[in-house]
């Protein structure tokens, strides 16, 4: 076992070193991109790109490049952005990750709840109309892109039936921090949070029900029904547990997604200042050092995600636990 | 086997005479005899058509060019002349395009902020969304399954080299690398060796959209290339001295397609929402070519007053994205009857 977790650990480092070098590599060393021009935007003359050049040190090594850069982030912690020049980035970050958190964490309570009863219904209901509507209900939830959803919804609430009595509580667009109203902060953020759960509801129902059904097969549900187990203990202790693994790799990764920016459509389309808004933001004006630092910030949440994936996984599956504490 | 996949089997026996059919054949009828599936893949047909048409009726039904921006034009509503871009009521600052007039002629969905013709440019926006999408799967396709065949038929270092360089990209955030990738690329000119790369071309968000999913399709086919790799008529194979080259050829690769082919449709459908979601943000299709992303993006500032502009193309997005869904599900029912079979018990 704790061989595993070493080797787990150094893996894990070394993916989040490889990537911030790739992203590295991907602002200055793409074949026919040079960053100072593309700094300085279209048609600048040359004079001010050798500045910029100049200035920020583009004109060295790549390798010395990315150590200074690394070193300013990690070691003195102080590195600034490069569009607006004194700002901080870290700072940024940590304005930013708890609008995503909040966003992201409504949006996951939201969809784990409705997608297990929905995919518990449709498994009951098999064999009657309710599974397959509720199954071509997801379907088309899950092929509606967030972002067109999000403009229809605000269309609804934020003009057509602003007025009427059932959005008149809908807000502006925007965002309140928790700490400073929590009402507000609900109301604010209750639209995007259904919003954003609707894809996630319509997929992980389908895929609970498809596995619920698979499950019922399994030689153990026959084994716990010949003890004579309630119908109901059967699918909540022995079927839904078994099914709720492949739930949980999904959501692991989706989740480490979100929070590592994916949720950015639904930040741009609510004009919630997040994670999302934020690369977007920076990456639009070529901002590599508020990049890279989110960046890495992502892909930690998402190697995060992966590794307690593996854990969970160890904890619902016997056979999965048994076998690893044997092999290590 | 259920009593029709049994009636079926004799038919197929039938239909073909002592041969029995092949299994691709008995897949293509099965899929045949799917109806959803065969109405989404009309859907699916008939958008494509529409959308490949879309110079014809920009030309000849609705006479004008979606591509340049019209904001002196005017049109035709109830046979009067009328702006396309009208004064503003209220406090008369700006203008509001027109909206939609029902009438194939004349700016059937209305116009946007520059006077263009919606309908039209959503016609064309298909085709670009399309085509993307399309190419975009096919392209992670030949490169997941070359990598696949290749880690999963030599296994040992060259597998751990390639699964996880695959796990490296499977770490990155797809949609930051594609933001990252597009705001650098579309700012200058690709160069790779004698190819440069405009960055107006379709061809770089094509080429983003299938490196971001490469590791999803790689990680499953690897897995079916190490099952079929261990069965017996494979080893039979090498015990006869095949090459590597004809084992992988031969006997390997035929054997995966299914699952390949499987999960095309579904990753086509992926493709076209991460599509329009990088144009919507402004980082795929380039202006003035549209997508149906980009429409949608141009949409947001006329929501409130032109919200068709916004709407009709994200019910193109839904039609194409289920229809895809439902057929994915229906080829995967066709080629691989067992998983419908062990659910349905």
């Amino acid at each position: 076992m704790t061989v595993f977790l070493v080797r787990r650990l150094v893996w894990t480092a070394f993916v989040l070193f490889a990537i911030t070098v790739l992203t590295f590599l991907i602002f200055f060393a793409t074949p026919g991109i040079d960053p100072a021009a593309a700094m300085a935007g279209r048609n600048t003359d040359p004079a001010t790109v050798e500045s910029i050049r100049r200035d920020f040190g583009l004109d060295r090594p790549l390798p010395v490049q990315y150590t200074m850069m690394m070193k300013r982030m990690f070691v003195d912690r102080d590195l600034v952005s490069y569009t607006n020049r004194g700002v901080q980035v870290l700072p940024q970050i940590k304005a930013a990750a708890p609008v995503t958190l909040s966003v992201v964490l409504g949006a996951a309570v939201i969809w784990l709840l409705l997608s297990t009863l929905i995919g518990i219904a449709a498994a009951t209901f098999r064999g009657t109309v309710i599974d397959p509507l509720l199954m071509a209900l997801g379907l088309v939830a899950l092929s509606t892109p967030v972002f067109w959803l999000g403009e229809v919804v605000n269309l609804l609430t934020q003009s057509r039936f602003h007025d009427s009595l059932l959005f008149s509580w809908v807000p502006a667009l925007g965002y309140t921090p928790l700490t400073e109203d929590p009402l507000l902060w609900f109301r604010h953020l209750i639209i995007p949070w259904i919003v954003l759960a609707v894809g996630f509801i319509g997929l992980y129902s389908r895929v609970l029900r498809s596995s619920l059904l698979e499950v019922q097969n399994e030689d153990f549900v026959r084994t716990a029904r010949a003890k004579g187990l309630s119908e109901r203990r059967v699918m909540v202790r022995h079927v839904l547990r078994m099914s709720l693994i492949s739930f949980v790799s999904l959501f692991g990764l989706d989740f480490g997604a979100l929070v590592g920016g994916g949720a950015v459509l639904v930040e741009v389309v609510f004009g919630l200042p997040g994670v999302g808004s934020l690369i977007f933001r920076s990456a639009s004006g070529l901002d590599l050092p508020v990049v890279m630092a989110t960046v890495i910030y992502a892909a930690f949440f998402i190697v995060l995600a992966n590794a307690v994936v593996d854990v969970v996984y160890a904890l619902l599956d016997p056979r999965i636990r048994l076998g690893r504490t044997q092999t290590a | 086997m259920t009593t029709t996949d049994v009636e079926a089997f004799v038919q197929d026996i039938r239909a073909t005479g002592p041969q029995p059919a092949g299994p691709w054949k008995v897949a293509a009828r099965r899929l045949r005899r799917n109806r959803t599936a065969m109405a989404a893949l009309v859907v699916l047909i008939v958008i494509a058509v529409v959308s490949l048409a879309s110079p014809l009726y920009a030309e000849h039904v609705a006479r004008t060019d979606p591509f340049v921006s019209n904001v002196g034009g005017t049109t035709i509503v109830d046979g009067g002349r009328v702006d396309v871009l009208q004064e503003s009521g209220g406090l008369g600052l700006g203008v509001t395009p027109i909206g939609p007039t029902w009438d194939v002629r004349h700016y059937f969905l209305g116009a946007d902020n520059e006077g263009r013709d919606v309908a039209a440019r959503v016609l064309y926006g298909g085709r670009n969304s399309l085509a993307i999408a399309f190419g975009a799967a096919f392209g992670c396709f030949l490169i997941a399954t070359s990598f696949a065949l290749v880690a999963g038929f030599f296994g040992g270092a060259v597998d751990e080299v390639i699964s996880r360089g695959m796990d490296l990209i499977w770490a990155f955030p797809v949609y930051l690398i594609a933001i990252s990738i597009s705001t650098v690329l579309l700012t200058q000119n690709l160069e790779l060796g004698p190819i440069e790369l405009g960055s107006d071309s379709l061809i770089l968000p094509m080429m983003i959209i299938a490196l971001i999913f490469v590791p999803y399709v790689f990680r499953p086919i690897r897995g079916q290339v190490l099952a079929v790799r261990e069965q017996e008529y494979v080893r039979a194979a090498i015990a006869q001295g095949a090459s590597n080259a004809w084992l992988i050829r031969r006997e390997v690769l035929p054997n995966v397609l299914p699952s390949v082919i499987v999960l095309l449709p579904l990753v086509t459908a992926i493709n076209i929402l991460v599509e329009s979601g990088l144009s919507f943000l402004g980082i795929g299709v380039q202006p003035p070519a549209a997508s149906w992303g980009s429409i949608i993006g141009d949409g947001q500032g006329l929501l409130y007053s032109r919200p068709w502009v916004a709407i009709a193309p994200g019910i193109m997005v839904v039609l194409v994205v289920l229809a895809l869904n439902i057929l994915g599900d229906g080829v995967r029912d066709a080629l691989d009857p067992r998983t419908k079979l062990r659910v349905e018990r």
